[in-house]
């Protein structure tokens, strides 16, 4: 961009202003000496030339890693979309009758994303999904007035460190909660000892962070519940597409990544935090984050709304629900192209077919000398971890001349794997090669 | 003549049983469905749609938007500059949109090489010694700077919980503060529109944790007195916080961290034109003195000789406050940004400040500047007051920037800073020509002489959008926030 449009006309406009030095407020102490150009303003061709050229260090891989976040395709009419100078150059909608496409797109992705988790009250995005399970505690602290957090042991390390940080500064204490050995589900026994004291929620994962569905969620809500505890539901939304919604099997909260579902993965950022209630004015008014309501307008038209706006920072000050002002809409809007193309049959197909080439990856590992997979007995969705005789790291050193790259260690000789929609059976047939020869 | 187009197009209106666009992948062997107990009852209700219905209703929808590529959006302290196209291409290039951030380092060294390349050029604009790109956005990193601050002042035995915040300030400030355990403590302004420098002098204490200050600030005015207020509060025993909101004003003219702050935000989508996305995704990165660097979260970005990977092994580190290093795609930009223009920033900044300079002397003698004649400069942006206005003609200010929609601009910034009554308030940018700041300033004086004579026009603005004046009162008395919401 090395042309600024005023330019030209900056000896008149400056005659127009009739003041010398518009940088007199600045102490000459700290104003720098604005050296010529160094170095130059550099054209497109150079711009691109060196940034792909730094880039050119990367390395194309086909990785069996997700753990939260994931690898999709994204179609071409997502992109397509989502490039539109409309949606992507617009500032948060605060002229509503002028940003209605962004208003409506965003309506629809709480919509979309409502039937999928379950749960009517979806907000306009958050970060990620460490950011939304922060925000989900923070919730329960205020809603209950409590001071702990019960979470279970086996969650994302990620997660669980975002999680720490946030709760350090609220003064609230994680509570973990232990898992069967076997199966890798929650331990009940040990919720309703952890309920104990009194929580301000209980939050587990569903899938869970190791791949496989909790089975007794019904009965957790109901222990939280009998408690006066929130239950928070974390989920990959893709996997609703299959299973039963966490609204409906007694989340009180679901929080979740969304980004796979019509974006690109870029190495963990962007992301798309999920973020659901149940219809409880008590929980909508202390909710995070932005709501886009339906209305009319004068004419009686449907037209679409920032709502319930006094929860936030720019009218609420110190006293808002959370600081987010940005979050992350236009991945929203993504996802909401991406959810209206697939449709319920595209999204169910979606979701069996990972399962199904999941469990094919699961075989053939299982077949390879010393290796176990799944490791634990539980029903798996498309994440799944495998023992193995090697460490993770020999693993992935042994891969990486390949252009293949294994499983999140979770072990010293167990990796987290994963499946996505980019995965050919050929790639799973050749991490097996190489393990094999391992 | 500007027109927005103006569609009711229904998404569930649209679907068909039936009809999709979208083919599932193939499965590599048969698995058996999911017990009942698991499955879902009913498959949810989503839209069946072909592609070209997905295309065709959000094409329209992109057409009820207003972006930077419609026209002017002189959105104050939103820095709504041209965002070059270049960079959309090559962030979305597959070598850095393909990697999972588990992938090991060895797969990635060109990313990272990016990140670092970008850590350097931003510690070199703002004057700071050690840089995260964890934070999400602005709002993220005040939040993170809040609780380095606070990590720094708990090491030195506690006692300091509060964080003085101007009465100017974007309320962002207080709310991060909040979150981060702190009491704010309303610091007020004098008749120049700058932080009171006795009431500051009054209000430290060995409470005071620090003091969040946006420089210039939300009128647009520069806080020549930051070197006595820092002295103040570093001699308190605090420590200053730089909010990066309208540093595009100073980019590559003055650094904050040579005027004494010790964290320094960067909004990305303000200063380095990277685009806003309708709400987001943004990028906020932070910078600190070496004295704070051992509390910057983890995960680090290490350089060995020409090898870069990522360091967990920082025992004083306030931890993290999202998942992974932060959103990659928007930094992507910023440095094509950089890279083509961090040798002229200074040229970008004294554009910035020209054009918002000229606009204010096109408007000055038809509008109220508060403060104006004890502060005459405006750097990136400035406040005017419908408060006049108002009270002879029944128009204020969310009226007269309803009006500006009609004449195919962006409203600016209303009601805000809180300072000034029926604030309006306008940042051009350095990307407007002198044209569209001229037609602008028009449009303004133009309205304001409708405010007399025709008010009931100005005041049922817009009538050209694709939306009349929506009913937000009754969205927020009986909200319906999505449908099955609405189905209750």
């Amino acid at each position: 961009m090395p042309f600024l449009p005023s330019e030209p006309d900056n000896e008149s406009m400056r005659a127009c202003i009739g003041v010398n030095d518009l940088f007199s407020d600045i102490p000459p102490s700290v104003r720098l000496s604005c050296p010529p150009l160094t170095p130059p303003p550099r054209g497109d061709v150079e711009v691109e030339r060196a940034v792909l050229g730094t880039v050119g260090a990367n390395r194309p891989v086909v990785s069996f890693r997700g753990g939260g976040v994931y690898r999709h395709h994204v179609p071409a009419v997502v992109s397509s979309i989502v490039s539109r100078g409309e949606f992507a150059t617009s500032y948060t909608p605060y002229q509503p009758e002028v940003s209605q496409g962004m208003l409506q797109s965003l309506y629809e992705y709480q919509c979309l994303m409502a039937e999928l988790v379950g749960l009517p009250v979806v907000n306009a995005s958050m970060y990620d999904w460490s950011t939304a399970l922060a925000e989900a505690m923070l919730l329960c602290v205020r809603v209950t007035h409590r001071d702990a957090f019960a979470v279970p042991d086996t969650m994302s390390p990620q997660r669980r460190a975002v999680l720490g940080t946030y709760a350090a500064a609220a003064g609230v204490d994680i509570i973990d909660i232990t898992h069967h050995p076997e199966t890798g589900q929650m331990d009940l026994e040990h919720l309703a000892a952890v309920l104990g004291r009194p929580c301000a929620g209980v939050y587990i994962e569903s899938p869970s962070y190791l791949g496989f569905f909790e089975e007794h969620v019904p009965d957790m809500a109901a222990l939280a519940h009998d408690t006066g505890a929130l239950l928070c539901v974390g989920t990959d939304p893709l996997s609703c597409g299959l299973a039963r919604a966490p609204g409906s099997l007694g989340a009180d909260v679901v929080v979740g990544e969304a980004s796979h579902l019509g974006n690109p993965v870029t190495y963990g950022g962007p992301l798309l935090g999920l973020f659901a209630v149940r219809d409880d004015m008590a929980l909508i008014r202390m909710m995070p984050g932005r709501l886009i309501g339906k209305t009319v307008d004068a004419d009686g038209a449907t037209g679409y709304v920032m709502s319930l706006q006094t929860r936030e920072q720019h009218i609420r000050r110190e006293r808002a629900t959370s600081n987010i002002c940005t979050n992350e809409a236009l991945c929203a809007v993504a996802c909401a192209a991406y959810l209206s193309y697939l449709g319920p049959r595209g999204l169910a197909g979606l979701a069996e077919a990972l399962m199904a080439n999941a469990r094919y990856a699961m075989r053939r590992l299982s077949s390879l000398p010393g290796w176990e997979a799944p490791a634990y007995r539980s029903f798996h969705f498309r994440e799944f971890v495998a023992s193995s005789p090697v460490s993770p790291a020999a693993i992935d050193a042994a891969l990486a001349p390949h252009g293949l790259a294994g499983g999140i260690p979770v072990g010293t000789h167990a990796a987290l794997y994963c499946i996505t929609d980019l995965h050919r059976r050929d790639d799973i047939d050749m991490l097996c090669t190489v393990l094999e020869g391992l | 003549m500007y027109r927005q187009a103006a569609y009711d197009d229904d998404l569930y209106r649209r679907s068909r049983p039936g009809a999709a666009g979208y083919v599932p992948p193939a499965r590599f062997e048969d698995a058996p469905p999911l017990p009942s107990a698991l499955s879902r009852e009913v498959p949810p209700d989503l839209p069946e749609l072909s592609e070209q219905d997905v295309m065709r209703h959000f094409l329209r929808l992109s057409h009820m938007n207003y972006g930077v590529d419609t026209g002017m959006y002189p959105l104050g302290s939103c820095t709504m500059k041209y965002n070059p196209k270049l960079h959309e291409v090559l962030a979305n290039v597959p070598l850095l949109t393909m990697h999972h951030p588990e992938d090991p380092p060895f797969f990635v060294q060109g990313t990272l090489a990016l990140m670092w390349h970008l850590s350097e050029l931003l510690k070199d604009l703002s004057g700071t010694q050690a840089l995260s790109l964890q934070p999400a956005a602005g709002a993220q990193a005040e939040y993170l700077g809040v609780r380095i601050i606070m990590a720094s002042h708990a090491e030195a035995g506690g006692g300091r919980d509060e964080m003085i915040v101007p009465d100017t300030a974007h309320g962002t400030n207080p709310a991060s503060s909040a979150m981060g355990g702190c009491r704010v403590v309303e610091l007020p302004s004098r008749d120049d529109g700058r932080v009171d420098v006795d009431a500051l002098a009054a209000i430290v204490s060995t409470r005071t944790a620090g003091l969040m200050l946006t420089n210039p600030n939300t009128l647009g005015i520069f806080e020549r007195d930051i070197h006595e207020i820092a002295g103040i509060v570093h001699d308190a025993g605090g420590l200053l916080y730089y909010d990066g909101a309208n540093l595009n004003a100073l980019v590559g003219r003055a650094r904050p961290g040579d005027m004494g702050f010790d964290v320094v935000h960067f909004n990305f989508h303000k200063t380095f034109a990277t685009p806003h996305g309708g709400g987001g995704p943004g990028a906020g990165a932070i910078g600190v003195t070496k004295a704070l660097e051992p509390y910057l979260p983890v995960p680090r970005l290490v350089r060995d000789g020409d090898t870069f990977s990522w360091s967990y092994d920082a025992p004083r580190s306030i931890g993290q406050v999202r998942a992974y290093y932060g959103n990659v795609g928007v930094m992507v930009r910023a440095y094509a940004y950089l890279y083509a223009n961090h040798g002229r920033m200074h040229e970008i900044s004294g554009q910035a400040v020209l054009n918002a300079m000229y606009l204010l002397h096109l408007l000055k003698s038809h509008f109220e500047v508060p403060y104006y004649d004890d502060a005459p400069l405006r750097m990136h942006e400035f406040v005017i007051s419908c408060a006049a206005l108002k009270k002879e003609t029944g128009c204020g200010a969310a009226d007269v920037a309803r009006r500006l929609l009609d004449y195919g601009i962006h409203a600016p910034t209303v009601h805000f800073p809180l300072v000034v009554k029926e604030a309006l308030m306008i940042e051009p940018t350095e990307t407007e020509s002198k044209g569209e700041l001229d037609a602008f300033a028009s449009a303004l004086i133009e309205i304001k002489k409708e405010c007399y004579e025709d008010p009931k026009t100005v005041r049922s603005a817009p009538h050209v959008a694709s939306r009349r004046q929506l009913d937000i009162l009754a969205a927020a008395k009986r909200p319906v926030l999505s449908r099955m919401h609405e189905r209750g």
